[in-house]
C-alpha cells in the first residue's frame, strides 16, 4: 500500500494487452508452415531477423491467438480461425487487370503492389517520386538497406503483448518499404495495393510487414488499398511500423475492401517526434472479419496525430476498431472521429483508448464515435477509454448509437425521395462528418466514391 | 485479536451441536476465531439462530467461493488479502457500546464536528432520552460491527405495513419473504466478493415496502466497522411492493487504524409494478492516512432489479472514504417502461483508489436509464470510472444518457474512464459523453481575488462540479455530503 502509484503507472503498458486470455493450443497449426519455408525466408543470413522472426515464433508459440477473456479482445473472437488450417499463398503468377487508384490519369507511379503479401515488381512503379525517397519491397531491401531496416523493424510494434505481431514477426518476409529523407516533400500519393487472390481450395494466409518512415520535416501522403478477388477464405495478417520526424507530416489513408471470404487482421504502430503530425484515416467496408489497431504515440513535444475511420458493415461482417492515442510528452494533441453504419446482422467493434502520460501536461485529445443501426440485428459494442495520469489537460470522448432520424427521413419523403434514396442521402451525410477529417481533397473524393458504392449495393 | 485456543474449542462444540436448540446461550464468544472455513460458516448461521435452508445456501455459496478468483480486471492495486487472517464475526458485547459522546474518539468527534450534522444522529443511536422525537424524517437501522444494534421508528412504521428491520430479524419474523427474495438480484455465484459475503454474511438491513405504500420517511442505516482486524459483511435487501415508493439512505464510517480493514457487502433492490426505489450512499469509511496506510477495503456489490412495468431504481452515491473503493450499482431493467438512475460524486484523494461505475441492462421496452458519474482526484489517488450499458435485443425504443466528467487537483493523480456500451437494438439510442480537465485557473482567481481562501475556493468550485449529483440527495445528506467534499480535498492544494 505504499505506492499505488507507481504501481499504477506501469500499468500504462501492461494492462489493456495482457497475455491473460490466450489459447497456446491454436499455435502449433499456424506454426507449422513455418518449418517447411525455413531458410527460404529472405534475409536468413542477417542476425537481428532471424532473432526477431525467432522470437516471434517462440511467443506466438507460448500464447497462440487471442480469445474473448483478453480484455483487448473481448468483442472480436477468433475461434473460428483455428478451425481452419491455412497454407501461406503460394507466388502467385495471376493477372490483375484493374487496380484500386486515386491517381490522376496519365500518372503511373508511384505504386507498389503486392499480391498475396508478395511484392509484384511488374505491377509497380516508382515514378513521380522526389530525389532521395526510397520506396521498395521489403524483401529487396534487406539485401540493400540491411541498417535502416535493422534499426526500425520491430521497434514499435510490441510482440510481447499482441499474439498477432508476434506472429507477423515470425513469418516476416515482405512487404512495402519508405523512407522519406528529411526537408523532402513529396507531392503525388504513394501508394500501397495489397491484393488477396486466394483459392477456391484452400485457404491462404499472408504476413505483409510495411515500414514508413518520414524524417524530419518531410512530408508525404500515403494511400493503402487493400482489395480482395474471388471467394476464397484468405488470412492477411499486417503489421505496419510509422516513424514520423520531428516537424515531419505523414498523411495515411487506408481503403479496405476485401472480398466475402477475407479476414483482415492489421496492426499500425505509429510514434511522432516533436512538432510531427501522424494522420491516418480507415475506411472498412469489406473482409468477413477485420480488425484494425492502431496505437499512435506522442513521444515528443508539441506533436499531433489524428486517427479517423468509418466503418460499413452488413450481412454477417464483424468489424473490428481499436485505437490507443498514447500523449506520452506535453503540448500534443489528438484527434479521433469514428463514424460507423451497420446493416443486417452484422457486428462493429469500437475501442478507442487515450492515455495521458504524468509528463504530457497541456494535452488536447478529442474521440468521438457514433454508430448507425440500420436493422434490427445489427449490433454495436463501443468502449471508448481515457486514462489520465497528468492534471493539466483537455481530455473528452463522445459515442452515440442508435437509427436513422424518422424526421429527417420523412422530411425526405415527403419531398419525393423514394425510400433508399433518402436512406442513402442521410446515411452519406451521417458519414461526411468523418471524410472531411481527411485533409487531401483526391483522397476524400475517392473515398466518398467507395462509399457511394457501398450505398449503391445497398438498394 | 488471536484466536484462544479455548475459542477454537468452543466454536467446535456449538457447530456440532448447531442443530441443537438453545446452544447460543452457552456462549460468550463476542468474535469468531479468525480464519474462514465451513465451521465458520457454521458458527455465524448457528448464532443467528437461523433456518436450515439458509446454512444450506451459505454452504452452497462459501464451496462456490472456494473455487473462484479474486477478480484482476479493476485498476486498483494492494497487496494480496490473507482471508485467513480476519475475523468474520464480531457483535459488540452487551452494553458496551458508547453510551454517550463523551466515550467516543476524540479524534472521530472532531470530524463530526467539522461535519456539524451527523452529532443529532449519532445522539440517536448512543439513545440519549429525547432525541428520538426531535428527528422526525429519519428511521434509523444502526449497525455495528456485524450485528443490527438499533432500529429506530419501528412501531410507527408497522402501523403501515412496512417492515424496517435487521436481515436477521426478517429472517426469523418474515421468512417467507427473504427465502423469496435473498439471492433473487445477486445470486450466490455472482463475483468473488459477493459469494463471500453470501458465506459470512452477518446483518444488515431488510425493508419491505407494502403495495401502494409510500414510507412517509426516509429509512436509513448507519455502518460502523469498529472492531479491529474484522471484516465487515452485511447484505441489505429492500423490495418494493406494487406502487410502493421508499427512500433509502446509507452512512458508514470507521474508525483510524493502520491494517487495511475489508468490507464486502451486497444490497439487493426489487423493484415491482410503479414501485420506486431511491437509494443514497454517503460513503466515508476510513480512507488511509496521508501516506495510504491503513483504510477500508471497500469491495461492494449493489443491484436492483426493476421488475415490474414503470418501476424505477435510482442509485446516488457520495463516495469519499475508503482505501480501495471496487463498487458498481446497477440497474437490471427488466419491466417495460422501468427506469434506472445513477448518480455518482467519487472523491479521491492521497493515496486512495477508487474503480466506480454502474451497470445498466436494458431488457423491457422502452426502458431508460441515465448515468451521470463525476470524479475528482487530487493528491496521489487514482480513479476509475467503469461502467457498462447493454442494451438487449427486445428493448424496443430504449434510452440512455451517460454523462462522466473528471477533475484532476494535483499533477500526481490519475483520473480514468473505461465505459462499454453494447447495443443491439436499433431504435435504442445511446449517447456517452466524457471529459476531463482540471481546476479552472480563471474560477480559483475569481474567488481568491475576493478573499476566499485556496481551500475553500476548490471546495467551493469543486461542490459546483458536484452540485448535479448533489441535488439528487435528500436534504439531510445533501449538506453533509457538501462539507463532507471539502473535508475530503483537505491538503490537496497549496
Amino acid at each position: 500500500m505504499t505506492a499505488p502509484n507507481t504501481q499504477a503507472n506501469s500499468r500504462l503498458h501492461s494492462m489493456t494487452y495482457s497475455t491473460r486470455g490466450a489459447d497456446p493450443a491454436t499455435a502449433p497449426a499456424f506454426l507449422a508452415p513455418l518449418d517447411e519455408m525455413g531458410a527460404g525466408l529472405p534475409g536468413s543470413g542477417l542476425s537481428w531477423l532471424t532473432e526477431l522472426r525467432a522470437a516471434g515464433r517462440e511467443r506466438f508459440a507460448a500464447v497462440g491467438l487471442p480469445t474473448i477473456k483478453n480484455e483487448s479482445w473481448r468483442y472480436t473472437n477468433l475461434r473460428d480461425l483455428a478451425k481452419v488450417s491455412f497454407q501461406p499463398a503460394a507466388p502467385a503468377a495471376a493477372t490483375i487487370d484493374l487496380l484500386p487508384t486515386v491517381r490522376a490519369e496519365g500518372q503511373d507511379g508511384p505504386r507498389l503492389v503486392f499480391v498475396d503479401g508478395r511484392f509484384r515488381a511488374d505491377l509497380s512503379s516508382v515514378e513521380g517520386l522526389p530525389p532521395g525517397v526510397e520506396l521498395l519491397s521489403l524483401a529487396a531491401a534487406l539485401s540493400t538497406h540491411g541498417e535502416l531496416l535493422a534499426d526500425h523493424i520491430g521497434r514499435l510494434a510490441a510482440a510481447d503483448d499482441r499474439p498477432l505481431v508476434a506472429l507477423n514477426s515470425a513469418y516476416l518476409a515482405d512487404g512495402p518499404v519508405l523512407h522519406v529523407p528529411a526537408g523532402v516533400q513529396v507531392e503525388r500519393p504513394i501508394e500501397l495495393v495489397f491484393v488477396s487472390v486466394g483459392t477456391e481450395a484452400q485457404a491462404t494466409s499472408c504476413h505483409p510487414r510495411s515500414l514508413l518512415i518520414a524524417k524530419a520535416g518531410s512530408k508525404a501522403v500515403v494511400v493503402e488499398h487493400h482489395v480482395g478477388r474471388g471467394d476464397g477464405t484468405t488470412l492477411s495478417n499486417h503489421v505496419t511500423e510509422v516513424f514520423v520526424g520531428e516537424g515531419a507530416t505523414l498523411h495515411h489513408y487506408k481503403s479496405q475492401r476485401e472480398g466475402g471470404g477475407a479476414i483482415h487482421l492489421s496492426h499500425i504502430a505509429a510514434t511522432v517526434a516533436t512538432g510531427g503530425c501522424y494522420d491516418n484515416f480507415i475506411l472498412t467496408t469489406g473482409a468477413k472479419l477485420s480488425r484494425n489497431e492502431v496505437v499512435s504515440r506522442l513521444d515528443g513535444t508539441e506533436a499531433r496525430t489524428h486517427v479517423s475511420g468509418g466503418y460499413l458493415v452488413r450481412g454477417t461482417q464483424h468489424a473490428d476498431t481499436t485505437t490507443v492515442i498514447v500523449h506520452a510528452k506535453p503540448n500534443g494533441t489528438s484527434r479521433e472521429v469514428y463514424k460507423g453504419v451497420i446493416d443486417d446482422t452484422a457486428r462493429a467493434v469500437f475501442q478507442g483508448k487515450i492515455t495521458v502520460c504524468p509528463d504530457a501536461q497541456k494535452t488536447d485529445g478529442y474521440q468521438l464515435n457514433r454508430a448507425l443501426l440500420l436493422s434490427d440485428g445489427a449490433e454495436i459494442d463501443s468502449k471508448p477509454e481515457l486514462e489520465i495520469h497528468a492534471d493539466d489537460v483537455k481530455c473528452s470522448h463522445g459515442c452515440t448509437a442508435g437509427e436513422l432520424d424518422d424526421d429527417a427521413l420523412f422530411y425526405l419523403r415527403a419531398r419525393g425521395i423514394d425510400r433508399d434514396t433518402a436512406q442513402g442521402l442521410l446515411i452519406g451525410a451521417f458519414l461526411s462528418e468523418s471524410l472531411e477529417e481527411i485533409a487531401e481533397e483526391s483522397i476524400r473524393d475517392a473515398f466518398q466514391g467507395i462509399i457511394a458504392g457501398w450505398l449503391e449495393e445497398q438498394k | 485479536m488471536a484466536a484462544q485456543p479455548e475459542t477454537v474449542e468452543q466454536v467446535r462444540a456449538v457447530t456440532e451441536q448447531k442443530y441443537k436448540y438453545g446452544f447460543t446461550t452457552d456462549i460468550e464468544a463476542d468474535v469468531a476465531p479468525k480464519g474462514l472455513n465451513e465451521d465458520i460458516v457454521r458458527f455465524i448461521s448457528a448464532k443467528k439462530e437461523e433456518p436450515e435452508w439458509l446454512l444450506e445456501w451459505r454452504l452452497k455459496a462459501f464451496r462456490v467461493w472456494q473455487t473462484m478468483e479474486e477478480p484482476q480486471w479493476a485498476a486498483v492495486s494492494f497487496p494480496p488479502i490473507d482471508y485467513q487472517d480476519a475475523h468474520y464475526y464480531a457483535a459488540p458485547k452487551k452494553k458496551a457500546g458508547p453510551k454517550s459522546l463523551d466515550e467516543v474518539d476524540p479524534e472521530l468527534l472532531k470530524t463530526y464536528e467539522k461535519l456539524g450534522i451527523p452529532l443529532r444522529e449519532q445522539e440517536i443511536l448512543a439513545g440519549v432520552e429525547g432525541s428520538e422525537g426531535k428527528s422526525p424524517a429519519i428511521a434509523v437501522d444502526a449497525v455495528f460491527d456485524s450485528v443490527s444494534v438499533a432500529t429506530t421508528f419501528k412501531a410507527k412504521l408497522e402501523e403501515m405495513g412496512i417492515i424496517f428491520c435487521a436481515i436477521s430479524e426478517a429472517v426469523q419474523k418474515h421468512p417467507e419473504l427473504v427465502k423469496k427474495y435473498l439471492g433473487s438480484v445477486v445470486p450466490y455465484t455472482d463475483n468473488y466478493y459477493a459469494t463471500l459475503n453470501c458465506a459470512v454474511f452477518t446483518d444488515g438491513s431488510f425493508v419491505y415496502i407494502p403495495k401502494g405504500v409510500r414510507c412517509p420517511m426516509e429509512l436509513s442505516t448507519y455502518f460502523r466497522i469498529n472492531q479491529a482486524n474484522t471484516g465487515q459483511f452485511e447484505r441489505t435487501l429492500i423490495i418494493a411492493d406494487e406502487g410502493a415508493y421508499v427512500s433509502y439512505l446509507e452512512g458508514c464510517t470507521a474508525p483510524q487504524r493502520d491494517e487495511n480493514q475489508l468490507h464486502a457487502a451486497v444490497v439487493e433492490l426489487v423493484a415491482m409494478d410503479d414501485a420506486t426505489i431511491k437509494y443514497s450512499t454517503v460513503q466515508n469509511w476510513y480512507p488511509g492516512n496521508a501516506e495510504g496506510v491503513g483504510g477500508i477495503y471497500n469491495f461492494v456489490t449493489k443491484r436492483g432489479a426493476c421488475r415490474g412495468r414503470n418501476s424505477k431504481i435510482s442509485w446516488t452515491q457520495v463516495e469519499t472514504g475508503s482505501a480501495i473503493t471496487w463498487k458498481y450499482p446497477s440497474c437490471i431493467l427488466q419491466g417495460d417502461n422501468s427506469v434506472g438512475e445513477f448518480y455518482s460524486v467519487a472523491i479521491t484523494n492521497n493515496f486512495q483508489q477508487a474503480d466506480t461505475g454502474t451497470k445498466m441492462i436494458h431488457i423491457g421496452k422502452n426502458t431508460r436509464s441515465t448515468i451521470v458519474s463525476k470524479g475528482i482526484s487530487a493528491g496521489k489517488a487514482q480513479q476509475t470510472y467503469r461502467g457498462l450499458v447493454k442494451i438487449l435485443p427486445k428493448a424496443e425504443g430504449a434510452r440512455n444518457h451517460t454523462q462522466c466528467d473528471s477533475l484532476l487537483i494535483g499533477d500526481k493523480c490519475g483520473a480514468h474512464t473505461v465505459p462499454y456500451i453494447e447495443s443491439r437494438n436499433r431504435s435504442a439510442r445511446i449517447e456517452h459523453e466524457a471529459t476531463t480537465a482540471k481546476i479552472s485557473e480563471d474560477q480559483l482567481f475569481y474567488c481568491r481575488q475576493r478573499g476566499i481562501s485556496e481551500e475553500d475556493a476548490v471546495s467551493l468550485i469543486v461542490n459546483g462540479f458536484c452540485k448535479e449529483v448533489l441535488k439528487e440527495l435528500p436534504m439531510e445528506f445533501a449538506v453533509e455530503a457538501q462539507k463532507l467534499v471539502g473535508i475530503s480535498l483537505e491538503g490537496s492544494v497549496g
